[in-house]
């Protein structure tokens, strides 16, 4: 199904604009995340599209061919998964999963077998009879998805699905929703404020904030080629290189970096991982924090701007802080944006 | 040493109070199944009382039953969609209907019967028929019914289990039915009870709303103790425990489990 959405806004009686007019389409079978902070209207979008809340006047929803703008939630005959699940506590799993089919009327049979089909699909035939306050958190996020799922929906809502659980099972339930949402091949929206997330399950990211998509695009597209600073610092953790630019070059407290291009009017942008450790580097300032990751250390550095940069140090030998370092950034790593009022 | 005493000490204070607690219970209910009561036990132990009371006073404790059924009809009917609107619409306006409809536990019962006479007494048929006595009881215990299944609503997300229905197809009716009224069943439960127990022993208000012609269980029990030999009285007592102490128990039991969800 193809999901499509015009000028949809949503104010709040007390005036609070949850929602700025938006453009949305989502193509068949197509995995799209909603991705930002909290308070950006990302849930707000996700309600609209359910029918769980109704846009300001002027805002149309589409599916395929069908303007679904004024059908109550009940008959969009979307699936839904909740950030709480919303379980129901006096239904054991198998009714939970059934009860979508039950109010479609499906003959018993037909149901039974569907059920079945999804408790398949989504390995949950063992707990099939167990009462809901039985089930682990991912059990429960597998019944909420079987649930969705089973009425065979024409889009699935996802509203943070994933941050209810603890982190060590956040991740590998991820991957398993990736490959399950593909599996369904199912027209999904994903609502979620974690950027790993977004980029792990979506084939497609829309980066929210302030009531408004501030871009969309491939996971990749978004983290190469961010047009905002915004979505540079959401979207990879970018850092400002804050500094005096002069034609192609970008003078720094601790150094002067070669611009690809006349930089005038743009701000200029780095990632950690970017940032390297050099000797023959322009750059130089003084190492403040190492801190070990595992894979690599992570270099907090002072005197090179105003602010810490961050580099991402891969090798054994890492500075110890009090050491004074030089730092080379390649001019194809650094992100030119154009200047805007407000970097936030 | 210190131990054992304060133990023993405990123990006695404990035993004494049972005793002051079980004795008169004891004492009464051994009246109403003892021959003579002047003569003591001796005079031997006999079920004429209680047949005697089942004779005179039959009405009464059918009044009762039927009352406190066809209450907590009404306090059902009532209740659970007024609970249900308030566990779904908190704010200051809810809180203030709920401490509204709470406002007849505060009130003395004799107080309401009288609002009632003077606002009812002159509808001749109302006034001398059992629902006069209904809509007192109805008063008085639906508050029970309403704050004991908001309890249980109130302590689960509604609103997204709602949602989640809605979502399934669900319209509001097959919501309120398959997910409203089962998750509700141990607060409808607790509050049942309560208010079969509450309207089978009321009594202060049911006495001023009484004609000769409709005396419930407690209101007779009153009328046998005033007019009656004390062994019929006392008999009277036994049957009232009978029916009542079966039904606390059951209150109590309904209580703890609902409040054990509602936390």
């Amino acid at each position: 199904m193809t999901l499509r959405l015009t000028n949809t806004a949503k104010t709040y009686p007390d005036g609070t604009r949850a929602l700025l007019p938006t453009g949305l389409t989502v193509d068949t079978g197509e995995v799209v995340s909603l991705l930002g902070p909290s308070g950006c209207g990302k849930t707000t979008l996700l309600r609209i599209i359910a029918g769980l809340e109704t846009p300001d006047a002027g805002g149309e929803i589409w599916f395929d061919e069908d303007n679904v703008t004024a059908l109550p939630v009940e008959r969009r005959n979307v699936g839904m998964v909740f950030q709480s699940y919303a379980l129901f506590p006096n239904m054991s799993v198998r009714a939970n999963i059934g009860y979508g089919l039950k109010m479609q009327r499906l003959p018993k049979p037909e149901i039974d077998a569907r059920v079945h089909e999804v408790l398949d699909m989504c390995q949950l035939g063992d707990f099939s009879h167990r009462d809901i306050a039985a089930l682990s958190g991912g059990q429960r996020q597998r019944v909420a998805l079987a649930r969705a799922i089973a009425p065979r929906p024409r889009v699935l809502l996802l509203d943070e699905p994933l941050s209810a659980l603890d982190a060590a099972l956040r991740e590998t339930l991820r991957d398993e929703l990736a490959i399950l949402l593909r599996k369904f091949e199912i027209t999904a929206i994903f609502v979620t404020h974690d950027q790993d997330e977004a980029m792990a399950i979506a084939d497609r990211v829309a980066v929210m904030s302030q009531g408004r998509v501030a871009q969309s695009g491939t996971p990749e597209e978004l983290y190469r080629n961010p047009q905002s600073a915004f979505v540079a610092g959401f979207v990879g953790n970018a850092m400002q290189l804050k500094g005096q630019i002069d034609g192609s070059a970008l003078m720094l407290p601790g150094g002067v970096l070669p611009l690809q291009q006349d930089g005038t009017g743009q701000d200029v942008f780095v990632r950690a991982e970017d940032v390297l450790v050099d000797p023959t580097g322009p750059l130089s300032g003084q190492v403040e924090s190492v801190t070990f990751l595992g894979t690599h250390y992570r270099v907090s550095i002072r005197g090179i701007m105003t602010d810490v940069l961050t580099s991402i140090f891969p090798g054994q030998n890492a500075p110890k802080p009090g050491d004074t370092v030089q730092i080379s950034i390649k001019p194809e790593a650094l992100m030119l944006l154009q200047q805007t009022g407000s970097a936030e | 040493m210190f131990n054992s005493k304060a133990k023993m000490l405990q123990l006695t204070v404990t035993l004494t109070a049972c005793a002051f607690l079980l004795i008169p219970t004891i004492l009464s209910v051994m009246a109403g199944v003892t021959a003579n009561y002047f003569q003591g036990i001796s005079s031997g132990l006999t079920f004429k009382w209680v047949y005697k009371v089942w004779e005179l006073y039959a009405d009464s404790i059918f009044l009762s039953l039927w009352i406190a059924i066809a209450c907590l009809f009404v306090t059902l009917i009532i209740g659970l969609p007024a609970a249900y609107g308030l566990a779904r619409h908190p704010g200051w306006l809810s809180r203030l209907l709920e401490e509204f409809i709470s406002l007849p536990l505060a009130v003395p019962g004799l107080a309401l019967a009288l609002a009632l006479l003077q606002l009812y007494g002159s509808m001749k048929g109302f006034r001398v028929s059992w629902t006069f006595i209904l809509v007192g009881h109805v008063l008085y215990t639906l508050p029970f019914m309403v704050r004991s299944i908001l309890a249980v609503l109130a302590a689960m997300d509604l609103k997204t289990l709602e949602e989640g229905a809605a979502s399934l197809g669900a319209s509001p009716w097959q919501r309120f039915r398959d997910i409203v009224v089962p998750n509700a069943m141990p607060g409808i439960l607790a509050g049942a009870l309560t208010v079969v127990t509450l309207s089978i022993g009321e009594f202060n208000l049911t006495w001023m709303l009484h004609t000769p012609y409709l005396k419930t269980l407690p209101v007779g029990l009153a009328d046998s103790y005033a007019s009656m030999r004390l062994e019929i009285a006392s008999a009277y007592t036994l049957v009232f425990f009978v029916l009542i102490v079966p039904l606390l128990m059951a209150m109590q039991w309904a209580s703890a489990r609902a409040q054990r969800i509602a936390q």
